[in-house]
């Protein structure tokens, strides 16, 4: 009898987590290598500035300081970090040199490198480093950078870096005759992705054998060892990057930072092992930052609410350089402002500025908060205005399952091309409706009860996930009959060797016990990885993982003829056993008197699109401001889910961290381009007491045309929308004082404050 | 300077620096790794152990504070096989991902429930509070806790 599989969809409990709940996750800094050394990196206190000198003469000279490197010992030229998406000509110039020289253009920017015994002694040292900056007035504010009177790179002429432009139809025809247009500006504040393990490296070089291995990486290792080989002139295969396990990723950690250069060359420099673990002080200041964006937008609409177009203008906030992905948030925000609703017409250009603060990257949902909060934003002003109710405006508007695929802007100049692949979004709005309640609760709007103004609001999202161009997956018939898999994906905590084990047990008809082992994140698995980014891993390294159990069964089922005298073709698998027609059988582990291994791929070039809807209640406290979550709804459609567990917790975990975006997180800088908010005091997230009543439900339909699993990523949807979502609540709670919030995050001092600015708030205190 | 104190019940002496945290030398010199370090300044709660039954940071008191103090990090509340009732309700009810912040969690939550077997939903919430997750929103680390009540219940009646 065979085995009928069904372990995708079903939420089975984590793999991973039999060794986090009891300490035994092997973190980059738990690791150890004999005759280690530590790492400290002196960074740049001043914002703006010329490096005039650096004296390390004292720090030398202490005790258990092995060696102090500088820019001068990293020879010419110094090496800088490349864009790994959207790398454009345009963009080299703004590249990140990996340790300062001639100027400094943000506050923590490597300055120079101690390796010493202990990682106190290195700090210590630190200290005792003299330098010796010139400031420069600070380009601290949007502003300031576009109006170009102070330059972060001379040679260009220019802060800003690049701009792109999203098109569709003819935005200018469209609004020429719009019966109704509303332009306003919004904006959205520097905040990050916070993991909460800090980033280290620990890199160790074996001069006998010419190799390095680097401990630490994440997210994107074969990248990133494409860098680290082409900057250190050794061959790729020299180099081993490994990944232990990851205490959060959200799109920040794993990217190629200076450090990532720095201490696997600082191995090879002293030719002994060296560990470098940041501080949060540290992290604040050097991961990158994201979310600061800016956009004057106009819609144009039709009297019954029908979307005729959207224009305008957005500003996005690079930080001091284009490091690996820092213009995808912007490109984003472009591109998909439309969401999932129908916008015929679309010119939007924005512009990226380079200011002197930490560099930007991605940060889960890139660019898809930011402009989902300016987009719901305007619908609901849109709506009032038309005299529409604001979700009758989002039905008409929603692409609906007939329209697809369907194309979305274009954006230039490297003419990106994207279409919607599958789905009903209106299915997803409807169910976040009834699960909130929202005809019982409509009824509260703007009510105060018990002294607090209540609101409800509801907002619609796509995720985009997939992006190509490939992954690989190792799977391999161990001698004792069981399989392992090796995946190019990689492990930032969101569970993937759980969801991989399902898939593999399923693809192969065996018990999930049947995998022994899902290896990831190591550069020595598979021939060539792509890894973790753009909600792909479930759908690129899950895809791959059926194509690699596809060629074993056929490598199985050709061992097994030779061995039962049948055609590979007449071999059944199941049950652990092989057969021939004649009944005869051999064990899967006799199959294998050594490990039988082959290695699967999948190809793809278009993205998926995970959808729904998010709804709030609120109440607001006209007294301090401050809002307070009542409920929280959200809905995520991923096609076909593999572990309904595993998603549900990233949609409602995502929410959160979106919450903390909406209200909390905040990266302020003074107009010396100093950092204020360098500590978990200053830069708060939101802690298990803020949001207490959180609602994901996570559903599957039309599944993705695009993958054999019909999958689309997931993973990010649960932040996308919050933004909107919860501006929009406080809104309609405050409609009589008409309130109209157009920047995040919504402290109680700036809701307080919006409250006395429409000036009906008298009276009330 | 020496310290003596017992860790996860085994006596141990270290020789250390006065300036040395408990986390550190608990990583570092004894290698019990599951304590983790995630802000150093008392905020995240990530190296929370057990000293003397108290839930404390280990990354705001010195080693050499711990002299003569009973000390148990994740690894002492841990079995050799399998999970406790506490680590089982923790994956069950998915209350981690990243499993950084988990063993913060995990000492935080028998701290609590060893002293208040009836704790409800509110206090769950004020006492874990003090340690940040940034992945699961921490609902499911409010529930998985509840439901782990009933476990430290039975341990105070057979007790």
């Amino acid at each position: 009898m065979r085995t009928v599989n069904s372990f995708v969809g079903q939420p089975i409990e984590r793999l991973e987590d039999l060794r986090f709940v009891r300490g035994r996750g092997q973190y980059v800094d738990d690791l150890a290598r004999h005759d280690m050394l530590h790492a400290a990196i002196l960074r740049s206190a001043v914002g703006h500035g010329r490096l005039r000198f650096i004296d390390i003469s004292r720090a030398k000279n202490i005790t258990g300081v092995r060696a102090v490197i500088t820019v001068e010992d990293l020879g010419k030229p110094v090496p800088r970090v490349p864009m790994r998406l959207q790398p454009m000509p345009e963009f080299e110039a703004f590249g990140q040199p990996v340790m300062a020289y001639d100027k400094v253009r943000y506050v923590g920017e490597a300055l120079a490198l101690v390796l010493a015994d202990s990682a106190a002694i290195a700090e210590d040292a630190l200290a005792a480093i003299e330098v010796d900056i010139e400031p420069l007035p600070a380009v601290w504010s949007s502003e300031i950078a576009a109006s170009n009177e102070t330059l972060l790179f001379e040679a260009t002429g220019s802060n800003v870096a690049m701009k792109f432009r999203a098109v569709l139809g003819d935005a200018t025809a469209a609004f020429r005759h719009a019966p109704y247009t509303r332009r306003e500006s919004f904006s959205t504040q520097r905040h990050t992705a916070l993991p909460m393990e800090p980033r280290g490296v620990l890199a160790e070089w074996d001069a006998a054998r010419a190799r390095l291995t680097v401990w630490g990486a994440a997210k994107v290792l074969f990248a990133n060892r494409r860098i680290l080989a082409k900057q250190l002139g050794v061959a790729e295969d020299a180099i081993d990057m490994v990944e232990k396990d990851v205490g959060g990723g959200f799109g920040a950690r794993g990217e190629f930072y200076p450090e990532d250069f720095l201490i696997p060359f600082a191995a090879r420099h002293v030719g002994r092992p060296v560990k470098w673990t940041e501080d949060r002080r540290e992290h604040l200041m050097t991961i990158n930052h994201a979310r600061q964006a800016a956009c004057d937008v106009e819609i144009a609409c039709k009297r019954d609410g029908t979307i005729l177009g959207l224009r305008g203008h957005a500003f996005v906030d690079m930080g001091a350089y284009m490091r690996t992905n820092g213009a995808v948030g912007a490109r984003n925000i472009a591109q998909f402002m439309s969401g999932p609703y129908r916008v015929p017409n679309i010119d939007i250009d924005v512009a990226l500025l380079l200011t002197n603060k930490t560099p930007v990257g991605t940060y889960r949902g890139p660019g898809r908060f930011e402009t989902d909060f300016f987009r719901e934003r305007l619908f609901d002003m849109a709506a009032r205005d038309l005299g529409l109710d604001r979700v009758e405006f989002r039905r008409r508007n929603l692409v609906s399952a007939a329209e697809m695929p369907y194309t979305v802007a274009t954006i230039a100049p490297f003419e990106s091309k994207d279409e919607l692949d599958s789905g009903d979004y209106g299915v997803t709005l409807e169910r976040c409706l009834a699960e909130i309640g929202w005809a019982e609760k409509t009824k509260l709007k703007g009510k105060p009860i018990d002294g607090c103004y209540h609101g409800i609001a509801v907002g619609c999202f796509i995720e985009g996930g997939a992006a190509g161009p490939k992954e690989s997956a190792r799977l391999t018939l161990e001698s004792d009959g069981t399989l392992t898999v090796y995946i190019g994906s990689s492990g930032v905590g969101q569970g993937l060797e759980t969801a991989f084990a399902q898939i593999a047990a399923d693809a192969m008809e065996v018990p999930m016990d049947c995998i022994n082992n899902v290896f990831h994140g190591s550069t020595a698995y598979v021939s060539d990885g792509y890894g973790s980014y753009h909600s792909r891993s479930i759908v690129m390294g899950g895809s791959a993982i059926l194509d690699a159990a596809t060629k074993l069964r056929t490598a199985m089922c050709s061992q097994a003829a030779r061995r039962l005298n049948c055609g590979a073709a007449e071999v059944v698998l199941a049950d652990g056993r092989a057969s021939a027609p004649d009944g005869k059988s051999v064990s899967w582990a006799e199959l294998a008197p050594d490990p039988i291994s082959v290695e699967g791929a999948f190809l793809n070039q278009k993205h998926t699109w995970a959808y729904g809807a998010h709804a709030a209640h609120v109440s607001v406290d006209p007294k301090t401001g401050h809002v307070a979550l009542i409920d929280y709804v959200a809905i995520e459609n991923c096609g076909r889910m593999i572990n309904p567990l595993t998603l549900k917790g990233q949609l409602v975990g995502a929410v959160v961290q979106g919450l903390g975006g909406a209200f909390l997180e905040h990266l302020v800088y003074d107009e010396h381009g100093q950092l204020l908010t360098g500590s978990l005091a200053d830069y708060l997230v939101p802690t298990a007491s803020d949001f207490p009543k959180i609602r994901g439900y996570v559903m599957e339909s039309h599944p993705s045309p695009l993958n054999p699993l019909g999958a689309k990523g997931a993973g990010e949807g649960g932040i996308i929308a919050v933004g909107g979502v919860i501006a929009n609540a406080v809104a309609d709670a405050l409609s009589a004082f008409g309130v109209e919030p157009r920047d995040l995050p919504l402290t109680p001092a700036r809701v307080w404050q919006l409250m006395q600015d429409a000036g009906r708030a008298r009276g009330i205190h | 300077m020496p310290v003596r104190f017992e860790v996860n019940r085994k006596p141990v002496e270290v020789e250390v620096e006065p300036r040395l945290t408990l986390a550190d030398c608990l990583r570092h010199y004894l290698r019990l790794t599951g304590t983790h370090v995630g802000c150093e300044h008392g905020v995240c709660g990530a190296c929370t152990v057990l000293v003397d039954g108290a839930a404390v940071r280990s990354c705001l008191m010195l080693a050499v504070q711990a002299e003569g103090a009973k000390v148990v990090t994740v690894e002492g509340l841990s079995l050799e096989q399998g999970l406790t009732p506490l680590q089982a309700s923790f994956r069950k009810h998915h209350a981690l991902q990243c499993g950084f912040c988990t063993p913060g969690m995990i000492t935080t939550a028998h701290a609590l429930l060893s002293d208040e077997p009836d704790c409800d939903a509110d206090r769950v919430r004020e006492v874990l509070s003090g340690n940040l997750c940034r992945c699961t929103g921490y609902i499911s680390i409010v529930e998985a806790v509840l439901d782990a009540r009933a476990a430290y219940k039975q341990d105070q009646k057979g007790a």
